[in-house]
């Protein structure tokens, strides 16, 4: 009975969910503006306020490092090293963390490799790793930027990276598999494009491209299911979005069993070899699909919602994201916002602040102004950036 | 600043995998200082296994005797054929004692992006010794990376119409694991849940 009450009242109040991805503690060397910074943060929402320049998304930039991959602006390792004003050549750059995850709480350590610059090296309690699975997970990171504000007018590229972001917090090895799928096919089209005709050897990496393929396919189209799901419910004056993946091989793993689609994609790749070989590329496989976002509310494509709209879906998904992962694994994932209130209208923002409280996450949120931020006053850690120097306010 | 014999030392040192001139420096000046125990012992470790290690002709393991004390080995079994990529793999299937089989080193794997083929890999070796051995089982022991996979799928099909079985390690070898890099327990588990492909 008295458990069951401490359950229930747990639910209403935010402050109690512990169990959250959270970084507790951060230390930036040398990473883009910053030369050297070290930051204490409570678990709850942390909100970075300065003008334009001072460091704000640099810093969220550098938690995005402790996720696999090349972090929120997809840049190359060597330019988030800071320039140094003389032109002298930067020292390597490193982010270390002290993060509540998944199974307790760990230090992460990650950063360019003195020895080989173009190498990060990744280490949890000082361990380094091989493969960034493991750190996957442990820790779930997920962002919104403004340069997705055009997710939807881009092509399917930018939306399926989008989307493999987000899977990755379901399915940590799903980066692995991308990755092998990707290898195989441009070994196929390198092998395509000499000519050389071995037969067996193309089928080997065929073999490869419909395993890794599928596989990539069926987590993004279990994810997509798993979104549409959770943004149907709890959208509030957010415009509900519909998900779902369209291409061959999503239509293939609707209709049939995952080796059946596996067959059907290797056969396919086999008899395509002369076209790809005169065309480039692949002409199968899940590298031609597309996630469809659709506004629920007006039935319309999220590309034809207007700008405001459109920006208020990318967040309406990143935040279901938030909702799903929390239901699967028992903790919210970390969050990066950047950007992102200055664009929603008065009763969006304040139904936004409410959810950022509910869902008990370490939102980090950043503006230039602190009036952005009103509804998470007192629920919220602020701090101000000046001229890369950080201070609670 | 140092004179051109450690230089040389040190240039070559940093060639070796997994060493920069940094580390590279480091282990020179603890040679210098450790020249009797260490520094002429090395020496003298290094010229011996110049002038006496070779490959099996047969295998392509490393050792003072061609054929290699494996392949020589009567008590081996000889219908079995574990194919791996490396000398290093091979040794850690050795370590295990996971198997009385003998080996097959391919040498690398497949990779067009590095222009690595068939050719320059020692599957023409393997498939004269299967086509003239009684090989009644052919083991493919290859990391479960991307190339080891593709190799091991193109390996197979070279294969196939030989009259011999083709197994490939079950996975307990998790994906991107290399085998140098696996206890000697899960060595022995994927080696006895092989499949047949
Ligand atoms: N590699 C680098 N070395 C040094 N400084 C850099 C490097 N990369 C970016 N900067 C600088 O870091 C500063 C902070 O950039 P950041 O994008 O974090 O600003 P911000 O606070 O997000 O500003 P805004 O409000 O305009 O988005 C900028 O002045 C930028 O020019
Ligand atoms: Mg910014
Ligand atoms: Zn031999």
């Amino acid at each position: 009975m008295a458990a069951a009450a401490r359950a229930s009242s747990s639910w209403t109040d935010p402050r109690a969910v512990t169990a959250a991805d959270a970084v507790r503690r951060v230390t930036l060397a040398a990473f883009r503006c910053y030369g050297q910074l070290r930051l204490e943060v409570d678990r709850g929402p942390v909100v970075l306020t300065g003008p334009n320049g001072a460091g704000k998304t640099a810093l969220l930039e550098a938690l995005s490092m402790l996720a696999p991959g090349r972090g929120l602006r997809r840049a190359a390792l060597g330019d988030l090293a800071r320039r140094k004003p003389g032109g002298e050549a930067p020292t390597p750059w490193s982010v270390a963390a002290r993060v509540d995850a998944a199974g307790g709480e760990i230090a992460l350590g990650t950063g360019q490799d003195p020895a080989s610059r173009e190498r990060r090296v990744l280490r949890i309690d000082g361990e380094k790793i091989r493969g960034q699975k493991a750190l996957a997970e442990r820790l779930a990171i997920a962002w919104a930027t403004p340069e997705q504000d055009r997710l939807f007018l881009d092509g399917p590229g930018a939306r399926r990276r989008f989307l493999d972001r987000l899977v990755l917090g379901f399915e940590p090895g799903h980066a692995a598999e991308l990755a092998a799928y990707e290898h195989c096919q441009r070994e196929r089209a390198r092998l395509l494009a000499e000519g050389s005709g071995d037969d067996a050897w193309l089928s080997a990496l065929e073999d490869g491209m419909a395993r890794h393929g599928i596989a990539v396919a069926a987590a993004r189209r279990a994810v997509a299911e798993r979104l549409d799901a959770a943004a149907a419910s709890g959208a509030g004056p957010f415009p509900a979005a519909r998900l779902r993946m369209s291409g061959a091989v999503d239509q293939a793993l609707a209709s049939m069993p995952a080796l059946a689609a596996e067959d059907r994609l290797r056969d396919a790749l086999a008899a395509a070899r002369a076209q790809d070989a005169a065309q480039g590329g692949a002409a199968h496989g899940p590298h031609r699909s597309d996630l469809e976002v659709r506004f629920a509310q007006k039935g319309i494509a999220a590309a034809e919602g207007s700008t405001g709209e459109q920006k208020a879906m990318v967040l309406s998904i990143v935040l279901a994201n938030a909702r799903a992962l929390a239901a699967e694994r028992g903790r919210p994932p970390l969050l990066l916002l950047d950007e992102v209130v200055a664009h929603l209208d008065r009763a969006r923002r304040a139904a936004f602040a409410d959810e950022i409280a509910a869902l008990g996450a370490q939102v980090w949120l950043t503006g230039t102004d602190d009036d952005l931020f009103h509804g998470l006053r007192g629920r919220a850690q602020f701090f101000r950036i000046l001229d890369s120097s950080v201070t609670r306010t | 600043m140092t004179g051109p014999e450690l230089a040389r030392l040190i240039q070559l040192l940093a060639r070796l995998p997994g060493l920069g001139p940094r580390s590279a420096r480091r282990a020179v000046l603890d040679l210098m200082r450790r020249r009797e125990q260490l520094m002429l012992p090395l020496a003298e470790a290094l010229r011996e296994a110049a002038e006496k290690v070779v490959a099996c002709r047969s295998c392509g393991n490393l050792d003072t005797t061609d054929p290699c004390a494996i392949c020589a080995d009567p008590r081996r079994e000889p219908g079995t054929l574990v194919v791996v990529e490396d000398v290093g793999d091979l040794w850690a299937i050795e370590r295990s004692g996971a198997t009385r089989a003998r080996y097959h080193v391919l040498g690398g794997v497949l990779s067009a992006l590095d222009g690595i083929g068939p050719d320059d890999l020692d599957i023409a070796g393997l498939l004269r010794r299967v086509r003239d051995g009684a090989v009644g089982e052919v083991i493919l022991a290859l990391n479960a990376t991307v190339e080891g996979q593709t190799t091991a799928h193109y390996v197979a099909d070279r294969l196939a119409g030989l009259g011999c079985r083709v197994t490939r390690l079950a996975h307990g070898v998790p994906v991107g694991g290399e085998l140098d890099y696996l206890d000697d327990g899960t060595l022995i588990a994927a080696l006895k849940s092989r499949r047949s492909l």
